[in-house]
């Protein structure tokens, strides 16, 4: 059963054509991953979603049709956007002060959870004292207590290190794994798409549609090296071929064309 | 504070040793001995200046705050009014500071206005580009929360307002009391101003610069509580400058 489907999603800026055909599923506890160049207008995917944008298309969750109130998502955005003006403590109640829960309350729902994400003691601290894994543990912590149905996550790791990144991917993959939260991922990262889910959709360049779906059956919990590298990475080499040496775009001229 | 030192130095040797008179330029010595001498007259002038620039200036902070909500609510009243605002920054305050006291008098009023019309715009202007300063991502991320645009406001834009707020204020400041002095000039019953008018058309050029010289004192005071002000009001500012913690595999 598939919580968040979407048929024949577009969008366009003006005579900007940026999704020109996006139907995409994801199951309950599933963790999907589009992936796709830079620019390729998965975050407008995302604001559609939100209910920041409108487009053309069907988005349905649990069957039922989105509208702008049915707040589905929990939202993670690109840079962590932590409030440099409140304390770590407070930069994650956000979610729940929004739903119009008590500071108290929001507050104490917190911070038992500061240990699991690594953030314990860190709690009076402002956004500026912490370093950028822990900013992004304390956006993701911020984004999971809204307990909403799925998480939105838009390239959670891009502004990190390599090697930040890389501890940053394992330890979501851990957390999923205790959680099962169910998520769809952004991203222009194929070892991260690789490592983290459980399906992965392949977008091409703008405008974007769906140019393959890719099942990951590695088991988890998921290693870098070990048993599963070979076909780890035969997966990896798949999906850079098609990002590498693209089929030509159908939506591409039509975009330019029909005017 | 070595400059100023050395400056002053460099004034009092020139007033004493070139045979200058000292109604045309007197030594600073002169200057501090007279605003000694006189300290009651200026203390006595000074409460006015005070009183006309902190009030002005909090009818102008007002004012400022309404209307820039009002714009960031509003988008198409900001082009609307604008060019309202920048042409009363035109006005040259030489001309318009006598008309203001020929319509309201000698009183405190007209002081105000001035006040209020010099410090009006750059805090309005700093509120404005301060709220627009907003993370685009954070006012995304509050709507997909389910925030509504005054929880936005409240929630982003108005605490990302601050730094503009705090250097808008550290400049406003020192033009109200430009501002206080410049209408007391015009014409009052008390005031640095008239005091220094007065000094000047009594050829006491030393007590004109005694008046100069508590004036500056008190701007810089202003200044010195703005600065003081905004490192309370943001605490996280210096934060900052600490070294960032969690080094290590956590990173």
């Amino acid at each position: 059963m598939s919580r968040l489907e979407l048929r024949h999603v577009r969008k366009a800026f003006g005579r900007l054509d940026v999704l020109a055909d996006i139907s995409l599923s994801v199951g309950a506890g599933e963790f999907v991953s589009m992936l796709g160049p830079s620019g390729a207008g998965k975050s407008t995917l995302f604001q559609l979603l939100t209910g920041a944008q409108h487009g053309e298309g069907e988005m349905f969750f649990d069957g039922t049709p989105l509208d702008d109130h049915g707040r589905h998502f929990a939202f993670m955005p690109q840079r962590d956007a932590l409030m440099p003006w409140r304390r770590i403590l407070d930069n994650t109640t956000l979610g729940l002060e929004v739903q119009g829960i008590r500071r108290k309350a929001a507050r104490a729902r917190v911070a038992p959870l500061f240990a699991e994400f690594g953030l314990a003691g860190f709690e009076r601290h402002f956004p500026a004292q912490l370093s950028g894994g822990m900013r992004q543990r304390a956006a993701l912590l911020r984004t999971v207590v809204q307990e909403r149905d799925m998480l939105l996550l838009d390239e959670p790791f891009g502004a990190l290190d390599a090697l930040t990144r890389t501890a940053m991917q394992r330890w979501l993959e851990q957390m999923w794994r205790r959680h099962r939260w169910t998520a769809l991922l952004i991203t222009h990262d194929v070892r991260e798409a690789v490592f983290l889910s459980d399906r992965i959709y392949v977008l091409s360049a703008r405008p974007a549609c769906i140019v393959r779906e890719i099942k990951v059956p590695l088991p988890r919990p998921r290693s870098l090296g070990g048993a599963d590298a070979l076909q780890t990475s035969a997966i990896e080499a798949e999906i850079l071929d098609i990002l590498l040496n693209p089929e030509p775009n159908p939506h591409s001229s039509k975009g330019h064309d029909h005017d | 504070m070595i400059s100023v030192g050395l400056l002053l130095l460099a004034w009092e040797l020139y007033a004493t040793y070139s045979g200058i008179k000292s109604t045309t330029l007197p030594a600073p010595s002169r200057v501090f001995e007279q605003a000694m001498l006189n300290r009651e007259a200026l203390v006595d002038n000074a409460i006015p200046t005070i009183r006309a620039t902190l009030i002005g200036f909090a009818f102008s902070l007002s004012a400022a705050f309404a209307l820039s909500m009002l714009v960031d609510f509003f988008r198409p009243l900001r082009r609307a009014l604008f060019p309202v605002f920048i042409v009363s920054q035109t006005l040259p305050l030489v001309a318009i500071a006598p008309l203001v006291v020929l319509w309201f008098g000698f009183g405190l009023m007209p002081k105000i206005m001035l006040v209020a019309l010099v410090t009006f715009f750059p805090m309005l202007v700093a509120l404005v580009q301060g709220y627009e300063a907003t993370e685009a991502e954070i006012g995304q991320m509050l709507r997909a929360m389910g925030a509504g645009r005054w929880r936005v406001f409240l929630l982003a834009r108005l605490p990302s307002a601050l730094p503009y707020f705090f250097a808008g204020l550290r400049i406003s400041i020192t033009y109200a009391v430009v501002g206080a002095i410049f209408a007391e000039y015009a014409g009052a019953a008390k005031g640095l101003g008239i005091y220094m008018l007065n000094a000047k058309n009594n050829f006491r050029p030393d007590l004109v610069l005694a008046a100069v010289g508590v004036s500056a004192a008190l701007t810089l005071t202003l200044f010195g509580l703005t600065v003081l002000l905004q490192r309370l009001a943001m605490p996280w500012e210096r934060a900052a400058g600490q070294h960032p913690a969690g080094t290590g595999p956590w990173r």
